[in-house]
Parts: C-alpha cells; sequence; structure tokens
C-alpha cells in the first residue's frame, strides 16, 4: 500500500525536472531499484497512469531495472552478486560482509518531448 | 531527448528522517523503531520492557495504530507518556508523522521512546523513522518460515525477538530455523527468545536494549 507515497514521489520528481528543462511531455521514467526493495513494480505504474493524468508525465512508461545485491566480504575481500535469502561469501563461507549495492532506489532519467 | 535526473525516490522520508535523528540528539533521546506483525505481541512488550527500564530511564511512547487507541490507553495507564498516531488506514509509519508528533513530548525530560510501528512485515520495513535501532518481533504462532518470506523486515532490523516462546512446543516451530535464516540475511543481527508473559528472556532482551540506549546516548 506504500506504492502510492512511493509513486507520487516519483511523479513529483518527473514534475520537477520537466519544469526545470521546458519539458512538453514524459514519454518514458527511468528508474533503477536495488533487488533489496520490497517494491511492486507494476503496482507503481498502475497507481502512476491514474494520479499523472492531466500532467506533463501523463500515459509515461516507469521503466524500473533492479540493480542485482552485490557484497564484498569482510575476511577475504571477495566481491560479487549475492542471493538475498543467503547472504554467505562464496569463497570462504564468511557470513561476515558488507553491502555495495542493493538499496538503490533513485529517478535516473527521463525521455522527453522539449519546446 | 533524455535529461539525467539521480533523484531518490525515497528522499523526502530520508531527509525527515535525518531531521528527527538530529532532533533526538540535540535532546539525548533514544528512538527504538519496534516492528512485527498484528498479533505478534508488541504492545505487551513494550510494557514489559517499560517496566524493567523505568526506574533507569525516563521513557514516552508513540503509538502506531490504522485505527482506534486501545494500545495508547493500555500504555497511558501505566503513567507513561503516549501519543497515539492514527495513520487512518496506512500501512505504515512515515518520519513526517514522527517528527510532527515529537512536538507533544517534552523531550528534554525524555531518555528513551518506543515507536510502536503499524502491524505489518512488509511496508514499515521500507521507511526509516529517525529510530536508533529497530526492534523486530516474531512470535511463535506466525510459523518459523517468515524471516525467509519477508526478508527486507529482518535485513534491517538490530535484534529478533521470538516471542511467545512458551508456545514453542505446540506449534512445532523450529527456532534454529529462524536463527539461521535471519543470520543469512542479517550476519549481525541478534537473536533473543522471549515471552513477555512469563518473562522468559526479557532479561538478556532489556540488557542488550539498555546497553544500546547508553551507546546512543553517550553518542549524542
Amino acid at each position: 500500500m506504500h506504492e502510492l507515497a512511493i509513486t507520487e514521489s516519483i511523479l513529483n520528481i518527473a514534475k520537477k525536472a520537466a519544469a526545470e528543462h521546458g519539458v512538453t511531455r514524459v514519454k518514458e521514467i527511468r528508474i533503477k531499484l536495488g533487488e533489496y526493495s520490497g517494491i511492486m513494480t507494476q503496482c507503481v505504474q498502475y497507481y502512476f497512469d491514474v494520479i499523472s493524468r492531466g500532467t506533463v508525465a501523463e500515459g509515461a512508461v516507469l521503466k524500473m531495472e533492479r540493480l542485482p545485491i552485490i557484497m564484498r566480504c569482510n575476511q577475504c575481500s571477495w566481491e560479487g552478486v549475492i542471493d538475498k535469502h543467503h547472504i554467505q561469501c562464496p569463497a570462504c563461507s564468511s557470513v561476515s560482509l558488507k553491502l555495495l549495492q542493493g538499496r538503490e532506489f533513485y529517478v535516473e532519467s527521463l525521455e522527453v518531448d522539449q519546446e | 531527448m533524455e535529461i539525467k535526473v539521480m533523484h531518490q525516490v525515497m528522499e523526502w522520508n530520508e531527509d525527515v528522517s535525518d531531521a528527527v535523528k538530529a532532533e533526538l540528539a540535540s535532546h539525548n533521546v533514544c528512538l527504538i523503531n519496534v516492528l512485527g506483525s498484528p498479533g505478534a505481541g508488541k504492545t505487551s512488550t513494550i510494557i514489559s520492557l517499560i517496566d524493567r527500564l523505568r526506574d533507569k530511564y525516563r521513557i514516552g511512547v508513540i503509538e502506531g495504530d490504522i485505527a482506534g487507541q486501545i494500545d495508547a490507553d493500555t500504555i497511558h495507564a501505566l503513567g507513561i507518556p503516549v501519543v497515539q498516531l492514527d495513520t487512518d488506514g496506512a500501512c505504515h509509519i512515515e518520519a513526517m508523522s514522527i517528527q510532527l508528533l515529537l512536538k507533544e513530548f517534552d523531550l528534554a525530560n525524555l531518555d528513551v521512546i518506543f515507536v510502536e510501528n503499524i502491524g505489518n512485515l512488509v511496508c514499515p520495513a521500507e521507511f526509516n523513522i529517525g529510530e536508533s535501532f529497530r526492534l523486530a518481533l516474531l512470535s511463535i504462532p506466525e510459523g518459523d518460515d517468515k524471516v525467509e518470506k519477508y526478508p527486507l523486515m529482518f535485513a534491517t532490523s538490530h535484534a529478533l525477538a521470538m516471542n511467545k516462546y512458551d508456545l514453542k512446543e505446540y506449534f512445532g516451530f523450529d527456532d534454529e530455523r529462524v536463527e539461521r535464516s535471519a543470520r543469512g540475511i542479517n550476519p549481525e543481527i541478534q537473536i533473543f527468545r522471549v515471552s513477555s508473559r512469563d518473562g522468559l528472556g526479557l532479561d538478556e532482551l532489556t540488557g542488550w536494549i539498555s546497553r544500546r540506549i547508553d551507546d546512543t546516548i553517550a553518542k549524542s
């Protein structure tokens, strides 16, 4: 249910960027989302279609790219992609790992028409 | 054409969460975010912890509820300052709500605020509320697979208390499985087995919380 608050934030970010750049239409919003995030992406698009009506971003497609979880082992310095349900170093079996990527959630860019 | 934006989607909440943290630090107050399902025993555990901590710390409570104020009345009866946060249907608490509610407390005369989050294992995990640390409760009747099903909740918590531990045998609850999966997603997590009804394990949990509070207050 918190997807609505998140969708409002995405719309606000797009509207603000559009106003700053003299954009007449936002066609696509590119979003990066870490694998750790529990957001339902389909749900965000549904909400967006409704709340963007009458705005510069009406009809825009949200392109969400999932970023895998990447960690570095504090014991042996191994670095790579980790399954979120099994956080353990595949090289030395240590469970002491530092998260390098996987909790991101940001609007990267907009595909737009300009004046 | 393409416009680069690079803007955090959760920034509206993160900025306020940082502001809440700063305000609490300026008053030497430690905020504890208590999370768990409806019926996990959040209110009764908070009450048990208040009993054990109130001689040492001045405590306040924010009671998050979708509707009603049964829990706030229970805490109020203990003579503890409590503010009810009625989210009117929303599934989580945002930092903005905490920021507004802090005005209801006399922060100069508080050391600790417990926030009882909305009963839900999904949404509250995504929102920082300016807390010093998170305590997640998982009660035995909920089942031993919940850490695997709701990883973000347990990955972002600093402690996990398996509550209603006295019921373990009735439910065939595999506490080792919970411990394994919790450490798998969060190697640093502290794990406790408690029963807020008969007091089992509460001394250990209270001791750990007390150390965390002292660390937070000393740092500010």
